[in-house]
């Protein structure tokens, strides 16, 4: 055997069942990505002399005698870009970057006629984060990004750091690294919804060779926690644990084994003999609530934190203001109906996964996918028992995370193993298993009844919400909390009422997503008031504009209103005026013969960080050479936060971004950072950053102004130096000056995430509807953000981008199916159908005018909300073309065809 | 990914006794993309060296088992036969990109049998004949249109082996349209329905796919009115046999099939 690899070669012989993706990965080119395993993804695209195959699906014998290149190879050897990795720099074709190599090697292999058809030539090749129009852009040798002026850089199209190890493959991603002596874990999974172990034999499964341990619920910890991470954990029901005598989804892990290899592990698995005592299992979170049915957990209410484990309510919500049926009564028009939102799936491209080894200060490290570091070594302190500083958690750079890594998935049986056996053990998922056994967006089930007055003055809206939280109650009851909040705030009305209830079932965990439970309510709120509208005759976009609350208003919910909240700015009206004016400018776009037109929009707020408090520190430094370093707790995984914070950093300390290194997700740099979710990347760990920044930039110039014995007022930063009267003192000799008397040039910041203010997105469609197959053309996208100060046009359109591609892909097509015995049937993404380039159009992006009085320099968050307002949007946009109201997602071509005929506006056949 | 039972590539230019957990491999692109825990051995066709798509001096094409969907298509590509468009159209049928077709096997899509293969669609609309060959060295021949017998089932013995598919001179000679939908863009294929008129006869040939769990062929001796063609339809496929899986409800599959067929039937006779 003998491969050559970007000119390498290699020698040793393939495994014989083993693909050509782990056989480079081997040998240390972990510029080859697996998103699937499958060949569905593209993300280990390699080029077999010449030829660009998956490689996940090349079987590794085939390669011999032949030459192989890589994303590593791509450039050449004196280290010159190959134009497809400047192009993806020039436009950042990327967010996480996890599929960037094999978009590279694929886009570097197109010929003219495929360029040409980009929808068809990228058929092979899933992003979940960018929503394609950097890819084009970067396809297409568009140019974003710029180099601004020392201390210029806020406001401006700044490149992330990473970009050039993303380009060239060597980012190093979570397992992107040699552990030497590693071992592999894992996990035999439930057969059974719901099931009692009466026994589990592992002697068989140890006898295989290779084996070292096997691990089942006698060597898991009596103690029970939550999988859900938060700065408060007593948010989350206490009711999982590592590894259960029950069992209560098909899925749910049983056993972990531990072997020199993932394939002596995966037989070992096969050799794990459980007998099972079957028991009645509930699907349905209506039904789970039905005195009678089969009980979840039937823990104690108060110490596992469940509101009525009896009744498989984890959590409920129930809360009135004023009076809805008086405020029924008083109205012209009621409409009532129910909405139903399905499973999705985050399927970030990087699966979940750990590696952990003690180090050589016998402290555990554990290296995970995660978005909380901090939080995850909190949980698994207290799971183990363990003080903080004998565990150290840290993120390389994550694949995609979208609220799916706000959640302890691996690191908890990882860490099991390593303390049992003192030797590094990984876990990696596999596709399949982000389906089977991480958690998925709550479904949810909304009753919307709303009441109005001829004059479109809203009187009253009553919901009654059921979210589906599956097997665990994780983030069961925040999201139940959360969705019911700025969804029911953002319109005035004088009665307002709301139910709602968190469910358990024997299915898949929910978990938190995206939009953390508004975008299901919002579906709901927001096609009920465009289908309101038009039964009084008034416009949907006027009758909402009529009714939502205005920059000086309380936001006011069922439940009261939030202490730390307020309206810091307020840019609704701005977006309102966005949508009008597409409204207006993009009237008269043409369909085919045949087809029905319409328009429609919905709107959405968000809190710019969640309740009770959300920490971040950081830590600025001026280094010997007159560079700086700041340390954050923040991961990144695409979000493009150190971007951000770079920024901040370089406005105040008035350098260049390229003087400034960021380290970051680690639980070594800074004393605590709450995790990068809720939206906080910028507005709560930025917040720190400037505060750290400009900390430093005091303590730099009060220590010169001593120094030089000038004022302090005559001193600034500048050039690398601070400038004064007699000259320039180069920050470089600074730093030796202070280093001399003993002063460290570093200072700290910190945010506790309190007070809140809130953003603002609208959505607007405009599309084509062919009654006769069901097909959905979308003619024009238009969202309007209000991110407050936009910090990085670029990247924040990014954001943007992605959030309306992947709602697209939850109101179109994705769904997460479960059978009549409760297993996923899409496991895949041959079955699990993600936003493909032909599926997604482009959106025009606008911000709006606005600076936040409490986010960094009047920032606000922008990363979940653009997801919530388009899947109303698109329902009111079809309601508007073909005059049926769809309130079920997906909204796929089958369904909606059987929609239209059913209404009488499709012909049968 | 890696399929971790595997202890044994064979060659399958070297013949051995056909044992439980044996497979044959051709490109790859299936075995490869799921778990195969009961597979031992793979009998490797890569080295057989079968001419991809042969010419027969009768006119007809002998496609190897072997033969990537890249050769096919660009083999189609410069080909002249009438019917040759419709090879382009198949293989652009594929979820899979066009690095898959770099690698995966006309045979293998045949063997996998599954409603939308689109190999299966091409070949059986052709009147493709299968020829396979037995362990013991017997050899038969099948058409593509009864050797998928169900979604994943096929006429097919342990052991046995698709060679290739022969597609008749005459059949290459036909004019032919082509209707697909999914419920996505350039997805999967919920419904595939092939019409071919015979310009000999005036023949009509009507191949339905992917929205039933079989092919199902309709011939008519001369091209049927609008009425005639639903009829044969909705007879030849009952009400319970359009294809429930998630790639389309059953209900929009039969409407969307009765639409092509005849959107079909008026350009083919035009």
């Amino acid at each position: 055997m003998r491969i050559e690899v970007n000119g390498r070669t290699h020698e040793e012989d393939p495994r014989p069942g083993q693909c050509l993706r782990t056989y480079l990965r081997e040998r240390g080119w972990f510029g080859v990505k697996k998103g699937c395993d499958a060949g569905d993804c593209g993300a280990c695209t390699v080029h077999v002399d010449g030829e660009p195959v998956h490689s996940c699906l090349y079987p590794a014998f085939r390669a011999d005698g032949r030459a192989v290149t890589t994303v590593e190879g791509l450039a050449s050897p004196d280290g010159e870009l190959h134009p497809v990795q400047r192009r993806f720099l020039d436009a950042q074709g990327f967010q996480c970057g996890f599929c960037t190599a094999g978009y590279l090697m694929t886009t570097a292999a197109l010929d003219r006629e495929q360029l040409a058809d980009l929808p068809r030539a990228f058929k092979g090749n899933l992003c979940r984060c960018t929503g394609y129009r950097a890819i084009e852009d970067a396809v297409r040798g568009v140019r974003h990004v710029e180099s601004p002026e020392a201390g210029e850089s806020v406001g401006r199209n700044l490149p992330a750091p990473a970009g050039p190890q993303v380009v060239t493959g060597t980012a190093r991603y979570t397992f992107d690294i040699d552990v030497p002596g590693l071992l592999h874990m894992k996990l035999l999974r439930s057969p059974h919804a719901h099931a009692r172990i009466a026994a589990i034999d592992t002697a068989a499964a140890l006898r295989v060779p290779g084996v070292h341990a096997v691990f089942t619920h006698h060597d898991a910890p009596e103690r029970h926690f939550s999988t859900a991470r938060h700065e408060h954990p007593e948010e989350d029901p206490d009711d999982t644990r590592v590894l259960d005598d029950t069992v209560r989804y098909i899925g749910q892990r049983v056993a972990a084994v531990v072997a020199d290899s993932e394939a002596a592990a995966e037989e070992g698995c096969r050799r794990v003999e459980v007998t099972y005592d079957v028991l009645p299992a509930v699907l349905d979170p209506e039904e789970a609530m039905r005195p009678g049915a089969p009980v979840v957990h039937d823990k104690d209410a108060t110490t596992a934190r469940i509101a009525r484990p009896r009744d498989n309510v984890v959590g409920e919500a129930h809360g009135e203001i004023g009076d809805v049926e008086a405020g029924f009564a008083q109205a012209d028009a009621v409409y009532e109906a129910t909405f139903r939102t399905q499973r999705v799936q985050h399927a970030s491209l990087e699966t979940h996964g750990a590696v952990a080894w003690f180090d050589e200060d016998g402290r555990l490290t554990v290296r995970t996918s995660s978005q909380t570091p901090f939080l995850t070594r909190r949980a698994l302190c207290a799971l183990y028992g363990l003080p903080a500083e004998k565990v150290r958690v840290v993120a390389g750079r994550v694949g995609g995370g979208f609220g799916g890594k706000q959640e302890m998935l691996v690191e908890d049986v990882v860490a099991l193993a390593v303390l049992r056996l003192r030797r590094p053990v990984k876990l990696e998922y596999t596709r399949a298993e982000q389906f089977h056994g991480a958690t998925t967006r709550h479904p949810f089930t909304v009753r919307v009844k709303a009441g109005a007055r001829r004059d479109g003055t809203l009187t009253a809206l009553q919901l009654r919400v059921v979210a589906n939280t599956g097997a665990y109650g994780n983030h069961g009851p925040a999201v139940m909390f959360h969705s019911v909040g700025e969804s029911m705030a953002v319109y005035r009305a004088p009665h307002k009422k709301v139910d709602a209830y968190s469910v358990y079932t024997h299915t898949v965990p929910a978990g938190a997503f995206r939009g953390y439970g508004l975008g299901q309510v919002m579906f709901a709120v927001e096609s009920a008031f465009d289908e309101l509208a038009r039964r009084l005759g008034l416009d949907p976009l006027e009758f909402k504009a009529r009714n939502v609350i205005g920059s000086g208003e309380p936001m006011v919910t069922p439940g009261g209103h939030e202490e730390d909240l307020h309206i810091a700015s307020y840019g609704l009206d701005q977006c309102i005026g966005i949508v009008r004016r597409a409204q207006a400018r993009y009237a008269d776009e043409r369909a085919p013969d045949g087809w029905l037109v319409g328009e429609g929009a919905a709107l959405a707020m968000i809190a710019t960080g969640p309740p009770g408090g959300h920490i971040a520190d950081a830590r600025a430094r001026l280094l010997s050479d007159g560079t700086f370093e700041l340390s954050v707790g923040t991961a990144e995984f695409g979000n493009g936060t150190t971007t951000v914070h770079r920024q901040i950093a370089a406005g105040e300390l008035a350098c260049t971004v390229d003087r400034i290194t960021v380290r970051q997700s680690d639980t070594d740099v800074v004393p605590h950072d709450t995790g990068a979710f809720a939206s906080t990347g910028v507005v709560v760990a930025g917040k720190a950053t400037l505060r750290a920044s400009r900390a430093l930039a005091d303590l730099l110039l009060d220590f010169a102004a001593a120094h030089l014995r000038v004022p302090r007022a005559d001193c600034r930063l500048a050039d690398e130096a601070v400038l004064h009267p007699g000259g320039r003192l180069p920050l470089k000799e600074l730093y030796a000056s202070a280093r001399a008397v003993g002063v460290e040039c570093a200072a700290d910041g910190h945010f506790g995430g309190t007070p809140r203010s809130v953003a603002f997105n609208a959505q607007w469609f405009r599309l084509a509807v062919d009654p006769g197959t069901g097909e959905i053309r979308i003619l024009r996208s238009v969202h309007a953000a209000d991110a407050g100060t936009v910090m990085n046009p670029m990247q924040c359109r990014g954001q943007v981008e992605g959030g309306v591609a992947q709602a697209l892909g939850a109101t179109l097509f994705e769904n997460v199916r479960i059978d009549a015995r409760g297993e996923v049937e899409t496991a895949a993404f041959r079955r699990y159908r993600l936003p493909q380039y032909a599926d997604i159009p482009r959106t025009e992006v606008h911000f709006m005018e606005t600076t936040d009085a409490i986010g960094p320099l009047g920032a606000k968050s922008m990363s979940e909300s653009p997801f919530n307002p388009v899947a109303p949007a698109f329902a009111n946009a079809l309601r508007d073309a073909t005059g049926v109201r769809f309130t079920e997602l997906p909204l796929t071509r089958d369904r909606v065809w059987l929609g239209l005929r059913d209404a009488g506006v499709a012909e049968g056949t | 990914m890696d399929l971790n039972t595997v202890v044994e590539i064979r060659d399958a230019r070297h013949p051995a006794p056909w044992l439980p957990g044996d497979a044959w491999l051709g490109g790859g692109t299936y075995l490869f993309s799921e778990p195969q825990p009961r597979l031992r051995r793979l009998v490797d066709l890569s080295r057989t060296g079968w001419t991809p798509v042969e010419p027969l001096p009768d006119g007809s094409l002998e496609i190897a088992a072997t033969c990537t969907i890249a050769q096919l298509s660009r083999f189609a590509r410069a080909s002249a036969r009438t019917a040759a468009p419709l090879f382009e159209q198949c293989c652009r049928a594929f979820l899979a990109s066009f690095k898959i077709w770099n690698m995966a096997t006309v045979g293998g899509n045949v063997c996998n049998a599954l409603p939308a293969g689109p190999m299966i669609s091409l070949m059986a609309a052709l009147d493709g004949e299968c020829l396979l060959i037995a362990q013991d060295g017997s050899r038969r021949r099948v058409p593509v249109a009864s050797f998928v017998t169900g979604a994943g089932r096929k006429d097919l013995a342990a052991g046995e082996l698709l060679r290739s598919v022969t597609l008749p001179a005459r059949a290459l000679d036909r004019r032919t349209a082509f209707r697909q939908a999914s419920l996505y863009g350039l997805g999967r294929s919920g419904v595939l329905v092939i019409g071919t008129l015979d310009p000999l006869d005036g023949s009509l040939a009507i191949t339905v796919t992917a929205s039933t769990v079989r092919p199902v062929r309709l011939r008519f001796p001369h091209p049927p009115t609008a009425a005639e063609l639903r009829s044969a339809i909705c007879s030849a496929v009952a009400e319970g046999e359009w294809f429930d899986d998630l790639h389309g409800l059953p209900e929009w599959r039969r409407h969307m099939t009765l639409r092509y067929a005849e959107e079909i039937r008026r350009e083919v006779t035009r």
